[in-house]
């Protein structure tokens, strides 16, 4: 590998690191160590303090106890400016660069010292030398919100790496890409640091990823260094041991065998609608879902699986096309949803299944609270039944709640999943309509929440899975399609299934 | 009808003429909030700002009996609105429009308390350019009277639409109206830049206040300013935020706005009423046939609360 960027990579060691907000310890007594021109992975359950360390290393926290060491030599950094003078730079899981800006501008803006007139025809041209030694490439005349995720990723990386960053830490880099792309990126960050040029921390919950680039990796639970060492040396269940504690994982329910004869529950036809632009249309021309399957439908998120999701839901008109529930058409009211049991589990559920401040026990009687025991309407809503309701829920579904009034807004993002599962599979469900259910949930919840839909699948329910994640539909589907630019380009059973032809679908190379 | 000389070619020309003079208020105040809201806030108290700098420009012209003195201080009123709307929004949890909504009111009220006496001595006014000296028909001759305030209006939308590329301060302006956490990751400080672009918005709806006391219509009177200042936040979301759409789409008002009195002076003498409500009318019908009600608005800053 020939020299890329002509930088130096710096070693970064955190020795005693703690930081506590008021009586709760994000980080306690966290000593790691990145040698210059590794690449380091950091593991961890969400609130592990993974991003509480990097912040504290970046100077967007200031530690309450520890020091900082960058090349052996002791530094203050106060903040993010600090860390950037000493080569120290970030690419944050969430987008930093500024949608309506174009790349050059993007790059241009975020330099130190940026002239008050920027002369267009020179900048431009020290770009085009500066991308010209870079591993890929990408078009820098056109707005950011325009570039697929993947090529944003990229050019978060190239930002840091233009702005003479050496040690760099990536936040999830992988979450929005390919399989493909995540490949691609990752091993030319890899070439870099063997190249003794770049320093990578990279937190990451894949470990995949862990052991095919990293060469050392640190775990942190609960604010706490629970292992550390070359990955050579550990094998996945014991970072995951050191990740998860003695925590038990619900097993997945084994799978019932599916039926091909069963009855097709959901029929989608040639089925149009705007999508979030107003500019392209989804186009889902013929999906069936039979009774006791869970089909899958991978795709990078922004092509169309959101506004799919939204038509089923309800909350998008339709151009075209009609929506058949076991052989009535549907159009998503509240009657027709009650009659043809059909449920819905959408992703951020916060925010798209719950009334936050709601209490718990209200948001879990949302499809009950107006009808009795025998389905009748009721004229008179009965609040001590929708507390001895949600209170059997709560228990059943294991929500971890201070109590059924307090605003649903107040659980975490696991225990609100499972008050919304509580609601969605209680009693007959027929169709169940998923959608990146496991988005940001720790271990145990995700497992929980898997093994929920593989049980109301086997006892025969018809379930839709949209996921960004493939490793979950994989685990889960019985058959997978691809979802790409709108419409459905690729299909195939779950045993015939792979990673690479279905990332290229992804990826719209066909 | 046909006393003026050139009959029915006075409507155009007289269209023309007002949409240079009416629509110069419309430039400054939708210039300064195109750079506000850029900058990713909406300062809706921007027609107290033009009031209240009409009143002051005029007061300070009668006093030192020099109009460009009187524009200064129009300035410096509005800046100091601006920067009391920018400085109120950082707090959290404050909203920006309501702030605006009471700024609006207070500004007017303010304009109208020191304004009193003011309402009977005539000022010194801003000059023009006879442009149309060349000609001696008097109806070009007055179409073509260019104020100098048009013209820096005009250089000023050019100068705007250059400076939002090419230069730092363009760049930092949408970077922090786009995305506060990119500024921040940055090491911007939203709240500062946010602060500067509503003063700096502030400044030029004050310049567009003294327009209205300084020029047209000249005088200071407590119904000098019908909504100016608010039909400007219409024109810059019409305008996509763009500082040359500005200026386009404030002569399209300062045009509509004239029709009524173009017709009036050619004899038109029933219904011209109707033709005072066209810039109005314009308005409700921009913003109806560029709705949607599927999509949000192209070009629009990220951090509007109007957008978000």
């Amino acid at each position: 590998m020939s020299a890329i960027t002509g930088n130096k990579a710096v070693g970064v060691e955190t020795i005693g690191m703690t930081m506590r907000f008021g009586a709760f310890t994000a980080l306690g007594d966290v000593s790691i160590k990145v040698p210059a021109g590794s690449f380091h992975a950091l593991l961890g359950e969400n609130g592990a303090g993974k991003s509480t360390l990097v912040k504290c290393t970046m100077g967007f926290y200031h530690p309450t106890a520890g020091d900082i060491l960058v090349d052996g030599r002791e530094v203050a950094i106060a903040s993010p400016r600090d860390a950037s003078a000493l080569g120290l730079g970030m690419v944050y899981q969430h987008f930093t660069l500024v949608p309506s800006l174009t790349g050059a501008e993007n790059l241009v803006i975020s330099r130190e010292k940026v002239p008050g007139v920027i002369d267009w025809r020179k900048e431009r041209g020290e770009l085009a030398k500066f991308m010209d030694r870079m591993p890929f490439k990408l078009p820098l005349d056109v707005k950011v919100a325009e570039l697929a995720a993947g090529e944003k990723q990229k050019l978060e990386i190239i930002k840091q790496l233009y702005l003479g960053r050496s040690f760099l830490v990536l936040d999830e880099p992988t979450s929005v890409l390919t399989p493909g792309e995540a490949q691609e990126v990752l091993g030319l960050v890899r070439a870099m640091t063997r190249a003794g040029e770049l320093t990578v921390l990279m937190i990451s919950h894949k470990f995949h990823e862990v052991t095919q680039f990293a060469d050392d990796v640190s775990v942190l639970r609960k604010g706490r260094l629970t292992g550390t060492g070359r990955v050579l040396d550990l094998d996945r269940k014991a970072m995951a041991a050191m990740m998860i504690g003695d925590q038990p994982i619900a097993a997945l329910d084994s799978r019932a065998e599916p039926r091909p004869d069963a009855e097709i529950v959901l029929k989608v036809k040639a089925l149009k609608a705007p999508d979030r632009t107003g500019l392209k249309s989804i186009r889902i021309e013929d999906l069936g879902v039979r009774a006791g399957e869970i089909v899958g439908i991978a795709g990078i998120s922004g092509n169309g699986q959101k506004e799919f999701l939204e038509v089923l839901a309800g909350q998008r008109p339709r151009h075209a096309g009609e929506v058949m529930v076991r052989g009535a058409a549907y159009t998503a009211t509240r009657a027709e949803a009650r009659a043809l049991n059909v449920r819905l589990i959408p992703e951020e559920p916060l925010k798209n299944a719950c009334a936050p401040k709601m209490t718990v026990a209200e948001n879990i009687s949302f499809r009950t609270f107006d009808i009795d025991g025998n389905g009748k309407p009721v004229s008179w809503i009965s609040a001590g039944a929708i507390r001895a309701f949600s209170a059997r829920l709560v228990e059943q579904f294991k929500v971890k709640t201070a109590s059924l009034a307090s605003p649903i807004a107040s659980l975490s993002g696991g225990n609100v999943q499972r008050a919304v599962l509580a609601r969605e599979l209680t009693g007959k469900v027929d169709l169940l309509i998923v959608s990146n259910p496991c988005f940001g949930l720790d271990f145990s919840a995700v497992a929980e929440i898997r093994a929920r839909i593989m049980k109301a699948r086997n006892a025969g329910a018809a379930v839709l899975l949209m996921s960004e994640d493939l490793d979950e539909l994989l685990e889960l589907s019985d058959r997978i399609f691809v979802m790409s630019d709108g419409a459905l380009v690729y299909e195939t059973p779950i045993a015939q299934a792979s990673v690479q032809t279905i990332g290229e679908h992804m990826a719209g190379h066909h | 009808m046909d006393a003026t000389g050139i009959g029915l070619w006075g409507v155009p020309l007289a269209i023309l003429g007002g949409a240079i003079r009416v629509s110069t208020p419309f430039i400054f105040v939708s210039l300064g909030e195109a750079i506000t809201e850029r900058s990713g806030r909406i300062n809706l108290g921007l027609e107290g700002t033009l009031v209240f700098g009409a009143m002051t420009a005029y007061a300070v012209a009668v006093m030192t009996n020099s109009p460009w003195l009187g524009l200064l201080a129009a300035a410096a009123a509005g800046l100091c609105f601006g920067l009391f709307h920018g400085w109120i929004c950082k707090f959290p949890k404050v909203n920006d429009i309501a702030i605006g909504i009471a700024l609006m009111l207070f500004g007017s009220g303010l304009a109208f308390f020191f304004g009193k006496p003011f309402i009977k001595p005539k000022a010194p006014n801003l000059p023009a350019i006879p442009f149309g000296a060349w000609s001696d028909i008097p109806q070009v001759q007055a179409a073509l009277d260019v104020n100098v305030l048009f013209l820096i209006g005009a250089a000023l939308s050019l100068v705007l639409w250059w400076a939002f590329r090419n230069t730092r301060a363009g760049l930092i302006v949408r970077v922090v109206g786009d995305s506060s956490d990119a500024a921040r990751a940055m090491g911007l400080d939203p709240n500062t830049v946010r602060l500067i672009a509503t003063g700096v918005g502030g400044a030029l709806a004050g310049i567009g206040g003294a327009y209205l006391s300084l020029y047209y219509p000249g005088s200071w009177t407590e119904r000098i300013s019908s909504g100016q200042g608010l039909m400007a936040v219409a024109l810059v979301i019409f305008a996509r935020w763009n500082p040359l759409g500005c200026f386009a789409s404030a002569l399209l008002f300062g045009g509509a706005g004239a029709l009524g009195p173009a017709l009036q002076s050619v004899g038109v003498t029933q219904g011209y009423y109707l033709f005072y409500a066209a810039p109005y009318i314009l308005t409700l019908i921009i913003m109806i046939a560029t709705s949607s009600p599927t999509r949000s608005l192209a070009g629009a800053p990220g951090e509007l609360s109007i957008t978000k």
